[in-house]
């Protein structure tokens, strides 16, 4: 139970995926202007990343490693999770439309991103089970969610804010990245 | 040639990946801690991106559009691949640093953006030359992080020390906050430069107006 338990903790606050590891930017700064489509976006990736773990963790085991055919891995998550988004975007969308309106928009935005698919290669690498798989991805995903809305919410106040017109925008936001950065390596010490 | 010199040199600055378009920032951030990690990257990339583009260029006439995006993918993915097994084949000591970013190298939205805005469009040999571009702004992009990022966090360039031993090193370049603050006033010194240099434009011609 501890090991898990820690395993969990880590993926969220200690090795947070985008604070300390960089993954999902292009989300990250893309959707954190706004605090309600980065409630959504948490949500969204946490799913999905979920999901798409169990499914590569089990084509990774009984099928690729059986076959001798590692050395295709990056192909066939990339393919896997892609496609895997796809086709989750179909059935939501036919049925669940009320849930389509609301995620539909971000379930495009993640089907090639560097965050749903280095999750499921980190759980291969490291030679997790399937519930530490399972573990380890509801963390990453919560990781990421915990940033993105902690960034919004700042994004949110910067709006009021005499930025020096050189650094608006993007710049700012790494800034303000780098400060939360600087906060969450504070978690470094706790495991 | 002028015309292929401005395919090449457009990635360079005007269109950096990094700087201005704000594309594939994970690794650029990741793997910038030292000057020989961000070059492995860079060249990575580069090799990625030209060899993609010049693919893409190839079987753009037989590739229906409805399906052009899962063909892009396999593609970059192949060939990344490729480049995965040289490198661990070669320089194992660089593939343990790249660690995961390597694969990830196959999800870079640059990679996929120039196939689909120009090596769809374009010849082989155009294609090619802005692949090269868009891989060599990249890389610069890369050394110039991981040059001010090494000098400062370590004291060194290439591991040859600069600063004599007194140097007290600033721990924090090397740490996440580091790199993402610098990234922070790197992108505010380009859109400068880019603004002085539209100002300049924006003279010139005035005068060009005034003498006409």
């Amino acid at each position: 139970m501890g090991e898990y338990l820690t395993l969990f903790i880590g993926a969220v606050v200690v090795n947070n995926f985008v604070l300390t590891k960089f993954l999902g930017l292009c989300i990250f700064f893309g959707i954190s202007k706004n605090l309600s489509a980065s409630v959504g976006m948490g949500m969204a990736v946490t799913s999905v990343m979920t999901m798409s773990s169990i499914l590569a963790w089990i084509v990774y085991f009984f099928v690729l490693e059986p076959l001798g055919l590692t050395f295709l891995t990056t192909i066939v998550f990339v393919v896997l999770t892609a496609s895997f988004v796809q086709l989750l975007e179909l059935v939501i969308k036919k049925q669940a439309p009320a849930l389509y309106n609301m995620w539909g928009i971000y379930l495009l935005l993640i089907a090639t991103n560097c965050i749903v698919l280095a999750v499921p290669l980190l759980n291969v690498e490291s030679n997790y089970s399937l519930l530490k798989s399972i573990v380890f991805a509801i963390g990453s995903g919560l990781g990421f969610a915990v940033a993105i809305i902690l960034m919004a919410s700042l994004r949110e106040k910067l709006v009021y804010a005499n930025v020096p017109k050189p650094l608006q925008g993007i710049g700012i936001a790494f800034i303000l990245a780098g400060m939360l950065s600087l906060a969450f390596l504070g978690f470094a010490g706790m495991l | 040639m002028k015309e292929h010199w401005q395919i090449f040199s457009k990635g360079l600055i005007a269109e950096n990946p990094i700087f201005i378009l704000a594309l594939s920032l994970c690794p650029a951030l990741a793997v910038t801690t030292t000057v020989i990690n961000g070059l492995t990257m860079g060249l990575t990339v580069t090799f990625v991106i030209t060899t993609n583009n010049v693919v893409v260029s190839i079987v753009r006439k037989w590739v229906n559009p409805k399906v052009r995006v899962p063909v892009y993918i396999t593609s970059i993915a192949t060939i990344v691949t490729v480049a995965q097994l040289v490198l661990q084949a070669y320089f194992p000591v660089l593939y343990k640093a790249m660690g995961i970013y390597l694969a990830l190298v196959v999800v870079f939205a640059i990679i996929l953006a120039r196939a689909e805005v120009f090596a769809s469009k374009n010849g082989v040999w155009k294609s090619f030359l802005d692949g090269f571009g868009m891989g060599c702004g990249f890389t610069l992009a890369m050394l110039t992080i991981a040059v001010i990022r090494e000098l400062f966090g370590a004291g060194t360039i290439l591991g040859v020390p600069i600063f004599g031993a007194g140097y007290e090193p600033m721990l924090m370049m090397i740490l996440p906050p580091g790199a993402f603050i610098l990234i922070g006033y790197l992108v505010a010194a380009c859109k400068t430069w880019n603004a002085k240099q539209e100002e300049k434009a924006r003279l010139a011609e005035l005068k060009a107006g005034k003498e006409a």
